[in-house]
């Protein structure tokens, strides 16, 4: 959201999720740049009708998780068969194949970590959700029972125009 | 997206059983019943074995089906209703596969179960087994048949009073039917759970009557479960491939194949759960089962493992993977012979040291090699699976001829419309 700052948009209020849905494909057949919808709990099918990107978190989340994956089986061979080489279940093989199946509480437990964590950090980052950041709060209510719809528009002459649009397909109060 | 059009349900129609299909369906059938009399007919020792692992997965087909229907009603589960006729169809093959049950335990018992020896928890008996003789109070053949006829009573009863129902929604009577369904499949659920287990108990692990699994019944229930769930893939993308049941989108081919990656996840997890604590402890008592397979059978088990969990693991891991009609279709095999493998790896092995034990008591040479005999994967037990396939597929089709494909007037039925995800 960083090209929010030299990038200018209109915000239309709802208050009902039905009523967005329906303004999204109204509003783009007039012209309107409708970019995002801001709501307090999931549209089934918003994503399609905005034509959002499929995220990529998911792919993260692989990468976290590979990384956990070797990372604990480094661990456990380094620990448990080079440097001080156990006797496993009374097993004393001492090759790191052998003894795997005692390594794989392990090595899932350190992947779920890291997967986790890494998806949480890296959504928190990607968002510029830190500690001591100023919210950027379009309406007290958005987060609670409103719906904010963004529509982008190049200068201020455009923003009448849009308002009224934006109210006519339904918004109870519009923003710039 | 349809979000907000109105969808018609436009599978009004039964689905049309073509000869062709029922002539596929019969050649499968003849094709199991040549298999199953030639070994009879060779005396080939594992002849009831392969009967019990194959049925075994025909009646857990139809088992798992019925269940995951109980769990779309007492969950109110809105996506599901467009597939439930097919569910229903998949559960009507209990009675068949309970009647042949029966027919391979009380034939051939004595092959399958070493507690079902004559004089065996008798003390004065040659082959007394004090550890069978102290399991006789759970493990006797009077108990044994109740509990038999049981379970497959119960299961019968639920899976065709489920489909009642549902075809009561048909005739109009919409909700008031589903709110019956959901009680019904409330106390269906309870009685699975317990019949579920001491069913694995009863068919599996009484086979190798010393050793004993506290985990079994869960491992034995995500394998059938799995299995059915792979059926319900292939038998919904057959429709679709036919032209059939145009109201299933890719949303819920995704879901359904959001079940498979995760049963198949969950069977991963139990098998290893079940592997790891007995292979840590080493205890001879229990650890004897998995050197049985580790020594004389370590391609069909490993290959069962790599085929159930990497498989599916890396596949369908995809969310592209699982809205392809033909991935799904083929991933559906792939998991149904995963699981194919593993219930072999199940049945068979014990089997086979009871079949030796027979064959060292009855001749000579038999003991000259110490009485063991180990089981294999040929045309025999092709052609038994092949049979009960096609068993399979008749009785399915069959059911899915005798009322529209999708049910009329059911509650969820606009959500399940409209499902997207």
């Amino acid at each position: 959201m960083s090209a929010a700052k030299h990038k200018k948009f209109v915000y239309g209020i709802f208050n009902d999720d039905d009523v967005v849905m329906h303004a999204i494909p109204a509003l783009r057949s007039k012209g309107l740049r409708v970019k995002d919808v801001i709501s307090p709990f999931p549209i089934h099918g918003l994503d399609d009708a905005l034509g959002l990107e499929r995220t990529r978190i998911s792919i993260t989340c692989f990468l976290y998780g590979m990384t956990g994956c070797s990372l604990a089986l480094l661990m456990m061979y380094y620990m448990n068969i080079f440097d001080w080489p156990m006797d496993i279940g009374g097993k004393p093989s001492f090759a790191f194949y052998k003894n795997l199946p005692a390594f794989i509480p392990v090595t899932f437990e350190s992947t779920v970590l890291c997967a986790a964590h890494g998806m949480v950090i890296t959504f928190f980052l990607r968002s510029k959700l830190l500690p001591g950041v100023e919210p950027h709060v379009i309406h007290p209510r958005m987060a609670d029972d409103h719906f904010v719809m963004a529509v982008q528009i190049d200068n201020d002459s455009e923003a009448a125009n849009v308002e009224a649009q934006l109210r006519a397909a339904g918004a109870i109060e519009t923003k710039k | 997206m349809g979000h907000h059009g109105h969808i018609e349900v436009t599978s009004t129609q039964p689905y049309n059983f073509s000869s062709r299909n029922r002539m596929i369906a019969m050649v499968m059938m003849v094709i199991g019943l040549v298999a199953i009399i030639a070994q009879f007919a060779t005396h080939h020792e594992q002849t009831w074995a392969n009967l019990l692992w194959n049925n075994f997965i025909f009646m857990g087909m139809a088992l798992g089906a019925t269940f995951f229907l109980a769990v779309q009603y007492v969950a109110e589960v809105g996506w599901s209703a467009v597939i439930k006729r097919p569910l229903e169809a998949m559960g009507q093959s209990l009675p068949v596969a309970g009647v042949i049950m029966i027919l391979i335990i009380a034939l051939g018992g004595k092959h399958l179960y070493h507690w079902m020896d004559g004089g065996i928890t008798d003390p004065n008996a040659a082959n007394y087994d004090e550890i069978i003789a102290g399991k006789s109070a759970y493990l006797n053949p009077v108990f044994f048949w109740v509990r038999v006829v049981l379970y497959f009573a119960i299961w019968t009863y639920f899976a065709r009073l489920f489909r009642a129902n549902s075809l009561r929604m048909d005739a109009g009577e919409g909700t008031p039917a589903y709110i019956k369904n959901r009680r019904y499949a409330a106390a269906f659920l309870v009685l699975f759970a317990i019949t579920e287990s001491t069913m694995s108990w009863d068919f599996i692990m009484s086979i190798e009557t010393h050793w004993y699994s506290t985990l079994f019944g869960w491992y034995t229930f995500s394998g059938f479960f799995v299995t059915s769930l792979a059926a319900l893939a292939f038998i919904v993308t057959y429709l679709k491939h036919k032209g059939y049941l145009p109201e299933v989108s890719e949303h819920h081919l995704h879901d359904i194949g959001k079940f498979m990656f995760a049963f198949s996840i969950f069977w991963t997890y139990l098998w290893f759960a079940q592997f790891m604590l007995i292979w840590y402890s080493n205890i001879p008592e229990e650890v004897t089962y998995f050197m049985l397979r580790q020594d004389h059978y370590r391609g069909i088990w490993l290959a069962a493992f790599f085929i159930n969990f990497i498989a599916p693991f890396i596949i369908l891991m995809s969310r592209d993977a699982k809205r392809k009609k033909y991935l799904v279709m083929f991933m559906s095999a792939i998991i149904f012979i995963g699981h194919w493998l593993d219930f072999y790896i199940m049945v068979v092995p014990g089997s086979m040291v009871i079949a030796g034990h027979h064959a060292a008591a009855h001749a000579a040479e038999g003991a000259a090699h110490g009485g063991q005999i180990f089981g294999s994967i040929g045309l025999m037990e092709i052609g038994t699976t092949i049979g009960f396939i096609g068993l399979f597929a008749y009785i399915t089709q069959h059911f899915l001829s005798k009322s529209p494909l999708v049910v009329k007037n059911h509650p969820m039925m606009e959500e399940s419309l409209h499902h997207a995800i």
